[in-house]
């Protein structure tokens, strides 16, 4: 199937998201759309797939213009979309899930659930796809819920398949084995449109490339071009892949020593398994991973919010484990969560209030139960010059800046009190290019202050580029800790929880 | 929660205890060391006596069938049976070192709730015969089977809950049960005198429950109201609005309006002949029957339909059914309605159902009730079902207590009320995670 | 499992933000003219039921088409007679107003609490039982101990602050804990203070010396409110403390750790704000609250204990503070025009016939409409606009 996009526009309020957007994938293609965040590429495969109304502009399939009120009108037209956030039920079976919307019945209206478990067998089977049809989609692992994604897809008789950063939460295996299923589907004849941030990949899997930037599409490219001319044209200007920072002075003792942590969930499954760490001021130890191997717990244990079950966990040689988060701020531990909208700040908030969100019982802040409104404010006006806070003032809500800004109030918040360690968690997740850089050197800057930093990234260009030492984490546990510069293959197999076959990987 | 080992995904057992188990252990031996301590003082409070249950009363069909027993002596086992277990839960720990899986089959599983149900029943028993000891009565009064009480109770508490769980498996939280019970039970009333048939009048209710019912789902779904405000306040209005029409109905007896017939008990032939469970079970009249049939119907209707799992998805992640297609709004008002079919036969039961006309406090705050029924039987029919019938056993104990004037009626009323607020606290058993996106409204970007 | 990220490729919202300071004021705006129109409304239906309540009009309209004239002037009759008694009964004298005052306190006072407890992001539905603890402590104090002039009535105000504040605690306790939702702990504890207190009336100690009736005596003079300006000090105090609640929650560190809860309890547990101490504070606070309208029913009005000493005010203050958007300022002027209502009803009632519950309906459809603004937006063809709306919490947890 063909298709075609003609001048596609949409805006939001007075923001054009999308701008007379020009875009052609033929049958038997993988198509890449590559742009940073923020560029529109959601936007224009939410109109693809009827999630959202083009203002102005053309689709057409196979020649034909094509109107969708919705998504059903999309699929019933061939085209099925795999989320970058699962669109699946956790409390569903595998087959439900798959079925959902397409239902298996027996008695009409009623449930056939033998039907189902066949259907999903027998597609699972002719695309390669593991899955195991009965098993509940909570008690999964991500890389079997994406194959369950694309099996809905492809239920539906896809012929046009969109997936939206795919890779975001797979392992380097688990992204040969998807780069595999996709030309495997190329090459039956379905057109792929593949969105991304992440250059390396695009190289390697796409056809061909279109690169957009704020809303419109900048050119379309051979898979053969430079990683730089890829960057540039993402981003508009040429931008530098590393960071610039001079090399490490870390303190002879550790500022924080993790030993033996023990974290289990609420189901009565370890997630952290006896890790020990060190880290010590002035130095940055990233931690590397693949989403859900229990850096998240690692980290929420270190801040209090969880308990651990056991071990033991000292800032300064102060034992801070069986402590809440309060106890753990200040004790000079600075936080910059995962969840920015979630746990980083309070929308409704001016700035001014969230800059002082756990700092507003501080002396200079209140003096015992009266807030100082006076100090806050100016505190929150120079704050906002200190770390260029684009905002209209202080007494605006929070909740309407962007995602760099908001981050940018997070850290300022977190980097104004003297600190012994700085957890950044994910702290450049869903960032233009220019507030990524800010948030990197601002850590840095941090680290040549004598501040002990851990940070957790699952990009390893970041970790890469960022880290003094790279302690990778699988299943739990840490599965080694690794100079920056092993090679990635070797990062990938202990990111997968296999040891690299050669003794290049250097230990630190 | 299984009754797992925790262990790594290599399989090797890992020796510790979560929080959340010990935050269980200790809720438990506290519940259990109250609840020994108050069976230890009813049973020093217990005069000697016989204790009487009349299993059977004498009936034209039936002959009477009672069982008689040593007071003091069967609230001794009973308090036995609680030290026991307790002692069993207290031991568990040193179990728990050397081999955890010891103690969590007996925290968790098919054990725990065996052991709670003994726990449970030597308590109520304990507690009856307390209750009925030292009367000054000649013969000394016998505590009457309360199966039939039970269902009587547990009826408009079943609907309500299956109400509730329509609306909240569709994702959209119903606080306004209670004003479905007001409205069911005023208009079943009135379409019942006008009509001069209860059956009639059950239509009446459902109508009023369905109205009821679309102003809940317009202001929650289509108007995106907070959907607890929205219930609080359409339970206001529902008693105001019936207490309006109650007052402008005149007292006049040619133009009554409020004098219905009420349900006259059916028997069903050959299962109410039974001994024990046949009068209490099987003469009951329709709407208990229609109780008993809406338990599975709504089992099935959520469980085994394409229907039921397209409302089931809207209520756990209404953007994954939207992006197949599932009409998301359009889903949530169908099972609104649904539950508004259900809640207004319950409220009918409160006129047609039992009393016959309607007066202001119809329901009595048992919508509530119903909604803490659906929450300890988890969102489920069938665990609403049997919370539902936990809470009819209250009220009915409640009113057969009330005779022996033992203690005041006033404080037993407050029983029902009382038994929710444990109920709800977790106390009786944790309440399960709601529909993933209960009460959060859908709104498209 | 899938572990949800940030807001990806949403497209960012500008990076100017929203404008401040002017059109702040500008927003607020909307909001005025949503309330008033969600009053006007209401009136409009409350009009109807007017109508349809009244004999006498109703049968002019029996002969609508012959004379239609007759039964439409009946019909705006009917309406303008019944409004214009409520207003007069609300603000046309000294009288009305002392008494719309006087009804507005306690009204102002638990609608404050519930307000309090929703800026934390919990629905108090238990202002009822609450109230009726204050009131039973209060009174109890009041006309069973001797104290001096004053002392009295001081005491007596702090028992029924403690009582009201140790029934809306426990909820606060239960809700930490265990995290049993408050709006049904909170509805069953009002079931459970009505049975407290029926039993109560029916002890010696709490019925009037000599006779038998579930009627308590009134509090001894010594232990009332006295008057100042025609209306008792009582509805001062109910001000005060309105001022109390402003400052409490826009000035304070613990007003500040209260809204970062209910705006945003994640984000406020990693700040290190303990959630746990800001829900049992609060539902101290809001029982408290609660339990000083109580004060006023049996101190200020002096009312003896009865039965019905609640009243409806506990589902009132409800409305109260739903229609007051959650800011103290609001729910002071929802209580005025709520007691306005309450006061004009009565007089409305004895002049024109039309019962007093279609207050309570009024009530209920005022607060419906504003707090579905989209609703009343459609009615009036208003453009669609952003409003400043205070977060309310939602769902389960």
């Amino acid at each position: 199937m063909r298709l075609e996009i003609d001048g596609l526009t949409k805006r939001f309020g007075s923001f054009t998201a999308n701008d007379r957007i020009d875009l052609t994938v033929e049958p038997g293609e993988i198509h890449a759309l590559l742009g940073e965040n923020g560029a529109g590429k959601s936007t224009l495969m939410n109109q693809l797939y009827g999630l959202l109304d083009p203002d102005a502009g053309e689709i057409r399939l196979d020649g034909e213009p094509v109107h969708f009120k919705g998504p059903g009108d999309a699929i019933d037209a061939g085209i099925g979309m795999v989320h970058q956030h699962f669109m699946l039920v956790p409390v569903f079976t595998v087959a439900d899930n798959v079925t959902l919307g397409r239902e298996q019945t027996g008695l009409p209206g009623v449930l056939s659930r033998r039907k189902a478990r066949a259907l999903v067998r027998e597609l699972s089977e002719r695309y390669g796809l593991k899955v195991d049809p009965d098993a509940k989609v909570a008690d999964i692992s991500v890389g079997v819920e994406q194959r369950v994604e694309i099996l809905k897809a492809l239920l539906n008789d896809a012929e046009l398949l969109i997936l939206d950063e795919p890779t975001a939460v797979l392992t380097p295996q688990e992204i040969e084995e998807l780069f595999v299923i996709m030309r495997q589907l190329r090459d039956e004849g379905k057109s792929i449109v593949f969105i991304t941030h992440k250059l390396k990949e695009v190289q390697a899997i796409a056809d061909r490339i279109t690169v957009i930037r704020r809303g419109k599409v900048v050119e379309t490219v051979e898979p053969s071009a430079s990683e730089n001319r890829l960057a540039e044209l993402m981003v508009g200007r040429s931008v530098s892949l590393t960071v610039s920072k001079a090399p490490a002075k870390p303190a002879a003792e550790p500022t924080l020593e993790i030993n033996d942590l023990t974290v289990i969930d609420d189901r009565g499954l370890a997630v952290v398994k006896e890790v020990s760490l060190d880290v010590r001021g002035g130095e940055i130890l990233g931690i590397a991973g693949v989403q859900g191997n229990g850096q998240t717990e690692l980290v929420k244990a270190l801040l209090g919010l969880v308990r651990p079950a056991a071990g033991s966990i000292r800032i300064s040689g102060r034992e801070i484990s069986r402590q809440g988060p309060a106890e753990s701020l200040r004790h000079g531990i600075g936080y910059v969560p995962e969840d920015r909208q979630h746990d980083g700040f309070v929308g409704t908030f001016t700035v001014a209030e969230n800059l002082v969100l756990d700092l507003y019982h501080n002396d200079e802040y209140s003096s015992g139960i009266v807030l100082n409104l006076a100090k806050i404010a100016a505190n929150a006006e120079r704050q906002i010059v200190d770390f260029d806070i684009r905002t209209q003032g202080p007494s605006t809500p929070a909740g309407s800046l962007s995602g760099g800004n908001q981050q940018k109030v997070i850290l300022a918040r977190e980097l104004s009190r003297p600190l012994r360690l700085l957890v950044a968690s994910q702290p450049t997740r869903g960032l233009d290019v220019g507030s990524i850089e800010f948030v990197h050197k601002r850590i840095v800057e941090e680290r040549d202050q004598g501040t002990a930093v851990l940070f957790v990234s699952t990009e390893l260009d970041e970790i890469a580029a960022l880290s003094d030492r790279v302690a990778v984490m699988y299943d739990g546990r840490v599965v080694d800790i690794v100079d920056p510069s092993t090679p990635r293959e070797d990062l990938g197999l202990l990111m997968a929880g296999a040891t690299p076959a050669h003794e290049g990987a250097a230990n630190v | 929660m299984t009754t797992a080992t925790v262990t790594d995904t290599a399989g090797i057992p890992l020796d510790v205890v979560s929080p959340a188990e010990r935050r269980r252990y200790a809720r438990i031996v506290s519940i259990l060391s109250v609840a020994g301590l108050l069976q230890l003082w009813m049973w020093l409070a217990t005069s000697p006596g016989d204790f009487t249950f009349l299993v059977q009363p004498q009936t034209v069909d039936h002959n009477k069938i009672d069982i008689s027993a040593d007071g003091p002596t069967l609230g001794l086992i009973c308090l036995l049976v609680t030290a026991i277990v307790l002692a069993l839960f207290a031991v568990a720990p040193t179990f728990r070192d050397r081999s955890p899986g010891v103690s969590r089959t007996l925290q968790y599983g098919p054990l725990f709730v065996a052991l709670m149900i003994f726990t449970g029943l030597a308590f109520i028993i304990g507690f009856c015969v307390w209750a009925y000891s030292g009367q000054t009565l000649d013969p000394p009064l016998p505590m009457t089977n309360p199966l039939e009480g039970t269902l009587k109770f547990a009826t408009p508490l079943t609907l309500g809950a299956l109400a509730g769980a329509m609306c909240e498996r569709a994702g959209v939280i119903n606080i306004a049960i209670e004003g479905q019970f007001l409205v069911g039970a005023f208009f079943a009333a009135v379409v019942a005198t006008m009509a001069g048939s209860a059956y009639v009048g059950l239509l009446g209710g459902i109508a009023a429950g369905v109205a009821l019912a679309a102003l809940l789902a317009m202001f929650a779904i289509r108007y995106l109201v907070n959907q607890i405000v929205v219930g609080v306040v359409l339970v206001v209005f529902a008693g105001g609005t019936t207490g309006f029409l109650l007052d402008q109905i005149p007292d006049d007896k040619i133009i009554d309006l409020n004098n219905p017939p009420i349900l006259e008990p059916i028997d069903i032939p050959g299962l109410s002949s039974l001994p024990i469970v046949g009068d209490s079970v099987f003469a009951q009249n329709f709407l208990v029957y229609l109780m008993f049939i809406s338990v599975p119907l709504a089992w099935f209707l959520l469980f085994r339909t394409r229907w039921g799992l397209r409302v089931r998805a809207v209520g756990e992640h209404p953007r994954a059914a939207d992006t197949v297609g599932i009409k998301v709004k359009g889903r949530r008002w169908q099972a609104v309605l649904v539950g508004g079919v259900f809640a207004g036969l319950g409220g009918a039961f409160y006129t047609v159902g039992s009393t016959g006309a309607f007066d202001k406090d119809a329901s009595a705050g048992t919508g509530f009730i119903a909604l803490a029924a659906l929450i300890m039987g988890r969102w489920h029919p069938v665990g609403a079902f049997f919370a539902a019938l936990f809470f009819g056993f209250v009220s009915q104990m409640q009113t057969q207590l009330q005779i022996l004037q033992k203690i005041p009626t006033e404080l037993l009323s407050m029983t029902p009320y009382l038994a929710t607020v444990i109920a709800v606290a977790g106390l009786l058993g944790g309440a399960a995670k709601p529909p993933a996106a209960d009460g959060e409204p859908y709104v498209k970007e | 499992m899938s572990d949800p990220s940030t807001a990806t490729d949403r497209p960012e919202t500008p990076p100017e933000g929203r404008p401040s300071a002017a059109a702040l004021v500008q927003s607020w705006l909307p909001s005025i003219k949503l309330t008033f129109l969600s009053i006007v409304l209401a009136l409009a239906v409350g009009a109807v039921l007017i109508i349809v309540s009244n004999d006498d009009v109703l049968s002019k309209f029996n002969y609508f088409f012959q004379d239609p004239v007759d039964g439409l002037s009946a019909a705006i009759n009917a309406v303008g007679d019944t409004y214009w008694a409520l207003l007069k009964g609300a603000f046309g004298s000294q009288e009305a107003i002392s008494s719309t005052l006087e009804r507005a306190a306690p009204l102002m006072v638990a609608g404050l609490g519930v307000t309090l407890a929703f800026r934390v992001g919990l629905f108090n539905i238990g202002a009822q039982g609450q109230l009726i603890m204050g009131a039973i402590c209060a009174a109890y104090v009041g006309f069973t101990w001797d104290l001096p002039v004053g002392i009295h009535l001081i005491v007596s105000v702090l028992a029924g602050l403690i009582g009201g504040a140790i029934w809306g605690g426990v909820v606060g306790l239960l809700k930490a804990k265990t995290g049993a939702h408050e709006v049904i702990v909170t509805i069953m504890l009002n079931y459970v203070a009505l049975s407290i207190l029926r039993w109560l009336l029916t002890l010696e100690a709490f019925q009037v010396p000599g006779s038998n009736d579930p009627k308590s005596p009134v509090v001894d003079s010594s232990a009332r409110f006295p008057d100042l300006l025609g209306i008792h000090t009582g509805v001062y105090v109910g001000f005060l403390t309105a001022i109390g609640v402003w400052w409490l929650l826009s000035r304070s560190t613990i007003g500040f750790e209260m809204r970062a809860v209910g705006a945003n309890p994640d984000a406020a547990r990693t700040a290190g704000i303990n959630i746990s101490k800001a829900y049992i504070l609060v539902m101290l606070l809001a029982g408290m609250l609660a339990g000083l309208a109580g004060v006023e029913q049996v101190n200020g009005h002096e009312d003896p204990l009865t039965d019905g000493i609640a009243g409806s005010l506990g589902f009132d203050a409800i409305t109260v503070a739903l229609l007051g958007r959650g800011t103290p300022l609001g729910t002071v002027l929802a209580a005025i025009l709520f007691g306005a209502l309450d006061s004009g009803g009565r007089q409305m009632q004895a002049a024109t016939g039309t019962p007093l519950d279609l207050t309570t309906v009024l009530q209920a459809l005022i607060v419906l409409f504003v707090a579905a603004p989209a609703l009343v937006r459609g009615v009036f063809r208003i453009r669609d606009r952003e409003e400043g709306e205070t977060v309310l919490a939602k769902g389960w947890s």
